[in-house]
């Protein structure tokens, strides 16, 4: 399988009165057209992970890399425009809240078509038809209601979906998804996965799912890492999730809360610098 | 299916009709209530005040049965329930009584002062919103760039500097020195009887009338004003949309919209300042009734026969009915704007929009 993605020591820095803050400090990994999971606390670079590799990360931090290339392109060589025209069209990212992710006063059908219009796949006519039957992907009902509704009228779900469609109606071949169900109920959570996982599986698109939920990566997932203050700790299949070797690995899986079975005192992360080191 | 679809839209859109119908109605009884306390409140000053409105009228030495004969003419002697019903009834049909200073009605005086002031104040706003909103939005874009410093010290100077010597100063240079543009006043003696006042806006009537010589001329009085109040609302605009802009541009669906593959171009004024439109629109609204309220320093330093010198005027000769008008006046602008600003409101913000 030819890599989709290839990362390699990756270091996003941000500058602050203190000093250098390193967010991410030497992350490297493969991604091909499958489902990779990053599971990490608050604050564990995994998010800035993925902005890096979309050049979103705000213009006063540095990102660097051994190697960062996508698909034969190196991101880092490549110019702002270059780069804008992967954004979207062969890479997109689905953030956590679409609360917030959606632009309040603009309606859902005319983000989703501004999508289509900024790569310059069909204006008009087309752009709608396509827009309408991406809504139907994400199997909302009555896609040409919810076109012409503001995101404040609709359900976080249906927010979430209608994210979704706006980022992969561009059909791109990997996709970012950064914490899309934490914003969401429960109930909701695993209907927006499915659809997810469903989409991301027909179009065989490589998937890089970064969450702080551990199971719900490891049962989505073909792959884990585990990142913990800016590095990968390991590296593991989803299957293999409990034959973990790494003590940090092993402290987030035990904190998971088990049933029928009290657990008095509740269990402590443990937080060893020399990980970090 | 696609008949239901049709019916069902066509609910939705009578349903928003309707929706609509009730807020402009609820607003206009918030306006007839506004306008209410507004009246109640100048009465009331109007009453409070140690300036007798007759003694003003016949001066010190009358004797008293005239003094009486003017009191009872004024209504005066009436109980004050019944003289604010009077004065309500005369102020909704624009009777504000009689100015003592120009013995004209004090509506007659204020069709002839008041289009002066809003010539002035519509064309500095514009002036202020499309220069300051552009700046603001690049100081944002480009924070703690040369430009950002520049439109910081722009700003400082505007909220620092008095009016009337930059008016004096502007006018040393610009007008004595350069000879760039017209004097104080409105219009040249020359021009101003070649003109027939329709609107009182001198740049409309001589534009309608074809007189492009006087219309030089105005436009030449109007502009060196118009600038300098023009840049201290631009002083106070852009300061506001860098921040509205900055708070924007930090929110999720701005990385959204990048994710997305737009230009920033795109981003910064489809996404980003449509956003911060909602909130300066108020901002822009008040700083345009700030003006409308007549800048008495500036109409000072420039001769200009506007709302604020007769106000002021009015003031110093104990003038009440001028002055009680020219609040009502005021007052009204401020409700007017008001209204404006909230229907803006419901155009550019979905969620302000009542379901």
């Amino acid at each position: 399988m030819s890599a989709l993605l290839d990362v390699e020591n990756l270091r996003v820095s941000f500058p602050t009165r203190s000093g250098v803050v390193e967010a991410v400090r030497g992350v490297s990994f493969t991604l091909g057209r499958e489902r990779l999971g990053i599971v990490g606390e608050s604050g564990s670079g995994k998010s800035q992970t993925g902005r890096a590799i979309l050049g979103l990360t705000p213009p006063h931090a540095t990102v660097t890399a051994d190697r960062l290339v996508f698909d034969g392109t190196d991101l880092l060589a490549a110019s702002e425009k270059e780069r804008r025209t992967l954004r979207g069209k062969r890479i997109a990212m689905v953030l956590q809240d679409p609360k917030f992710s959606l632009n309040p006063v603009m309606r859902i059908g005319e983000q989703i078509m501004e999508t289509l219009a900024a790569h310059g796949r069909g204006s008009g006519a087309e752009a709608r038809r396509r827009t309408l039957a991406m809504l139907e992907a994400v199997q909302i009902r009555d896609p040409e209601r919810v076109f012409n509704l503001y995101p404040h009228e609709v359900s976080g779900g249906m927010g979430q979906r209608a994210m979704i469609a706006m980022m992969l109606v561009a059909e791109p071949d990997m996709l970012i998804a950064d914490e899309p169900t934490s914003a969401l109920d429960v109930t909701v959570q695993l209907q927006v996965l499915s659809i997810l996982d469903k989409l991301v599986a027909e179009r065989g698109m490589g998937l890089i799912f970064v969450s702080h939920d551990l199971r719900l990566v490891s049962s989505f997932c073909d792959r884990v890492l585990v990142m913990y203050a800016g590095r990968v700790v390991e590296e593991i299949a989803a299957d293999r999730l409990h034959q973990s070797q790494h003590p940090y690995t092993q402290g987030l899986l035990n904190c998971l809360p088990k049933l029928g079975q009290s657990r008095h005192p509740l269990p402590v992360l443990d937080r060893k610098p020399e990980w970090a080191a | 299916m696609a008949l239901a679809g049709s019916a069902t839209a066509g609910g939705r859109r009578r349903a928003r009709l309707r929706s609509t119908a009730m807020a402009i109605a609820r607003f206009l009884v918030v306006v007839a209530l506004t306008y209410l306390g507004l009246l109640a409140v100048t009465f009331f000053i109007g009453r409070v005040i140690p300036v007798d409105p007759v003694l003003a009228i016949v001066g010190d030495r009358a004797p008293s049965h005239v003094v009486e004969r003017v009191r009872e003419e004024l209504g005066l002697n009436l109980p004050l329930y019944q003289q604010f019903v009077i004065y309500v009834g005369k102020a909704l049909t624009g009777d504000f009584g009689i100015s003592v200073l120009t013995s004209n009605p004090v509506m007659t005086d204020i069709r002839r002062v008041f289009p002066a002031t809003l010539e002035l104040a519509t064309l500095g706003t514009l002036i202020g919103a499309f220069l300051g909103v552009p700046l603001g939005v690049l100081a944002a874009v480009r924070r703690g760039s040369f430009l950002d410093q520049v439109v910081r010290v722009i700003g400082l100077v505007g909220y620092s500097v008095p009016i009337f010597w930059l008016g004096l100063m502007a006018l040393l240079v610009f007008y004595a020195r350069l000879g760039w543009v017209e004097g104080p006043g409105r219009i040249d003696v020359v021009y101003e009887y070649t003109v027939t006042p329709v609107t009182g806006i001198l740049l409309l009537d001589t534009a309608m009338q074809g007189e492009w010589e006087a219309f030089r001329n105005v436009f030449g009085h109007l502009i060196l004003p118009a600038s300098l109040l023009g840049y201290f609302s631009m002083a106070y605009i852009s300061r506001m949309t860098r921040s509205f802009m900055l708070t924007e541009l930090g929110q999720e669906y701005v990385v959204a919209a990048r994710a997305k593959g737009l230009s920033e171009r795109t981003i910064i004024w489809r996404h980003a300042l449509r956003n911060a439109l909602v909130p300066l629109v108020t901002v822009i609204a008040l700083s345009y009734a700030n003006l409308l309220e007549g800048s008495v320093l500036t109409e000072t330093v420039f001769s200009w026969p506007g709302l604020g010198l007769y106000i002021t005027d009015s003031l110093q000769n104990a003038d009440m009915n001028a002055v009680l008008g020219g609040t009502i006046v005021v007052g009204s602008v401020f409700i007017g704007l008001n209204l404006l600003s909230d229907l803006l409101y419901r155009v550019l913000d979905p969620r302000t929009r009542a379901r």
